[in-house]
């Protein structure tokens, strides 16, 4: 008992370390509070404002014509205009986007994961870090559209009724 | 004997919680013996933990392609990230863990525990006035209850790279959707649940292989069939506090 | 006889597992400083009254006084400071495996004394050196032979300078050369340190050695007591047949069993 043992020790250290390495990373990076996992090294970004973003996660993916070009940064409030400030990463090969393209929340399958798809424009300057997407389209939400479709197929009936 | 079984299983359910509530007597008094812990940290924990990475693995990547498959016909293969996160760290890690814990480190206690019993070293202990169960008994149960947490937190990592591995990798989910839906959907609860679990399975399977050991017959046999009674018993009260616990945390 | 003399007294002691009566009405006392040796036929209980005396189980009636302590009624306080009064020497030696022979020595004053180590050191090395196996004490248990475990075991129940130390079948399953040396071992612990001895014991060339007083059990009761020149020369039946180790006599060669030719003519032919 009083010899010591160097393997034990070291042993039960590098467990209980890798064990709480594990917790760490469970309690830390897997709920969407965390901090994020993957730095994009070299990209730029852009911010874009918009009206709804519906269920859109920090690291979802941007993509252009269906190919992935970078993630979502950061979504927050912008206090003044209540809009949703969307920082998008682009990755830096992706330099040559048209500064007057339109970025679009859209949903991956009818009840998949959104992501910000981003549609080309035709002006010859691009954008560039720092610079913000004008033209955007805000995240459908199916509940808003069933709505509708209701207060249509409502109103359809009233005037039907006044209609008698 | 079968007409004997409830008032067998209630007298076992008794002398079992008796024999915790003996244990916990006893948990801050065998702190004592730092070197005795450690060690049986090392023995539950550190020896089990290249089975634990390695099921971890493989349970993460039948998860990715199972998952993936169930997915891609809603068209939601990008949720993957989320249902293979979740699945292991409320369900499967927890559980799995503790019955890999059982059949690893649980059998080990209980033929250790029950050769000292049938060699009378546990007796030997009595008589020179020191308590088996400070001695023998609280140190192995305290490794087990430190192992068990951090062998599961373990398992559902590897868990959840195995699932990426397969998911990203070999069925071409988009990474960036992986993580973002998964960290999107986790919760800390979710987490928590998962810890809680694993602790409540730490001290069932812990508690159950030190029982069966410390009660085992004094006999070659009787050791042989506690280790099949450890299993066992560990395993079903595993699933039942399972069953209880996820009912409570719905 | 002063009663303070008596250090161990037994007096009408039943006991009796699931049913099965193993004492009725059992009285036996042991003197300070003397080797007082118990024996018997195998099965006779033995190794269970010493469990009875530890205070490890309860018997039905009777009591049991111990350094003049009832340890029936004994709590669990009183009744682990009085074992730490008492060395116990088990049949097998009961040595904890998974430590070296130093440290089973050591385990009682590590586990009830704060030595500092050098102190703690020259002790353990102290009692291997009386039962001479210094040499081994970085050994481990399972590399021992039967006769150096027990005498590992005699040196971990001295470690605590007990005044009494119980052996438990001491010489069962010894070499000759052993048995001699674990004879001569009680022998000089009881002469030199006045430790008070208990010995369980069926050896009876062995006993008749060293013993002071015998107490001749069997079913369940002393059938004789008296030092060993007494006994060897006793007319009782049964001691004569123990003594002189007769296979047939009033200790039966048979377990009792329903009629031989009954049981051979009868049995469904």
């Amino acid at each position: 008992m009083a010899r010591p043992n160097r393997a034990l020790e070291i042993g039960t250290g590098l467990f209980v370390l890798l064990g709480f390495a594990a917790l760490a990373f469970l309690t830390t990076q897997l709920p969407g509070s965390g901090i994020q996992l993957r730095q994009s090294g070299s990209a730029y970004r852009v911010a874009a404002h918009f009206d709804n973003v519906g269920d859109l996660k920090v690291g979802a993916p941007v993509s252009m014509a269906g190919v992935r070009i970078g993630n979502v940064e950061s979504v927050r409030i912008d206090a003044r205009e209540y809009k949703a400030v969307v920082e998008l990463a682009i990755d830096a090969q992706y330099s040559q986007i048209p500064d007057d393209s339109d970025a679009a929340i859209q949903t991956a399958g009818l009840l998949g994961a959104k992501y910000v798809g981003v549609t080309a424009g035709g002006s010859e300057t691009f954008l560039k870090s720092g610079s913000q997407i004008q033209f955007t389209q805000s995240a459908l939400v199916l509940e808003n559209l069933i709505n509708k479709l209701f207060a249509s197929i409502a109103g359809k009936d009233d005037k039907d009724d006044t209609d008698k | 004997m079968l007409s004997r079984w409830p008032a067998g299983a209630l007298l076992k359910l008794g002398a079992v919680t008796l024999f915790l509530l003996r244990i916990f007597a006893q948990c801050l008094p065998a702190l004592r013996y730092r070197r005795e812990v450690v060690q049986q940290i090392y023995n539950a924990g550190a020896r089990s933990l290249i089975i634990v990475m390695l099921c971890g693995l493989f349970i993460g990547m039948v998860l990715g392609l199972q998952g993936y498959d169930l997915l891609q016909r809603f068209g939601s293969e990008s949720s993957l990230g989320v249902v293979a996160a979740l699945g292991l760290i409320k369900e499967l890690g927890p559980v799995v863990t503790a019955l890999l814990f059982a059949g690893r480190a649980g059998t080990s206690l209980t033929s250790e525990i029950g050769l000292m019993r049938a060699t009378d070293q546990l007796t030997a202990m009595e008589m020179m006035a020191v308590d088996p169960v400070r001695r023998v008994v609280a140190p192995r149960f305290i490794g087990g209850i430190i192992a068990v947490p951090l062998l599961t937190a373990i398992f559902s990592c590897i868990g959840i790279f195995g699932a990426q591995l397969v998911g990203v990798g070999l069925m071409g989910v988009e990474s960036g959707s992986f993580w973002s839906q998964m960290q999107g959907s986790v919760q800390l609860s979710d987490v928590n649940e998962g810890l809680i679990k694993s602790i409540c399975f730490g001290v069932a399977c812990s508690l159950m292989a030190v029982y069966e050991g410390f009660h085992a017959e004094p006999t070659a046999a009787g050791v042989g069939l506690a280790t099949t009674r450890t299993v066992v018993s560990s395993a079903v009260l595993t699933l039942v506090i399972d069953y209880m616990l996820t009912a409570a945390f719905l | 006889m002063n009663r303070s003399d008596l250090l161990v007294e037994v007096s009408d002691l039943d006991y009796a597992v699931d049913g099965r009566s193993i004492f009725q009405g059992l009285n036996l006392q042991a003197e300070r400083g003397r080797i007082t040796a118990i024996m018997g036929p195998s099965g006779t209980g033995k190794t269970t009254l010493l469990r009875l005396l530890m205070g490890a189980i309860h018997p039905q009636r009777g009591s049991i006084r111990f350094f003049g302590q009832d340890v029936v009624h004994l709590a669990r306080g009183p009744l682990y400071a009085l074992r730490r009064r008492v060395g116990m020497l088990f049949q097998n030696g009961a040595l904890l495996t998974d430590l070296s022979v130093f440290e089973n020595v050591a385990f009682p004053l590590r586990e009830h004394l704060r030595l500092p180590e050098p102190l703690l050191r020259r002790l353990v090395l102290m009692k291997l050196q009386a039962v001479g196996l210094r040499g081994a004490a970085e050994m481990m248990p399972f590399s021992l032979s039967g006769g150096m475990a027990r005498r590992v075991a005699l040196a971990r129940a001295i470690v605590m300078d007990p005044e009494v130390i119980i052996y438990d079948e001491p010489f069962v399953g010894l070499d000759p050369i052993s048995m001699g040396v674990i004879v001569r071992l009680i022998q000089s612990l009881n002469q030199t340190l006045g430790i008070t001895t208990l010995v369980v014991s069926h050896d009876v060339q062995e006993i008749n050695a060293i013993a002071h007083q015998t107490y001749l059990l069997s079913e369940g009761a002393v059938v004789a007591a008296g030092t060993p020149d007494a006994l060897r020369t006793a007319a009782a039946p049964v001691v004569n047949q123990f003594m002189n180790g007769l296979p047939d006599g009033p200790v039966p060669f048979h377990y009792p069993a329903p009629d031989y030719h009954r049981q051979l003519l009868q049995e469904g032919w």
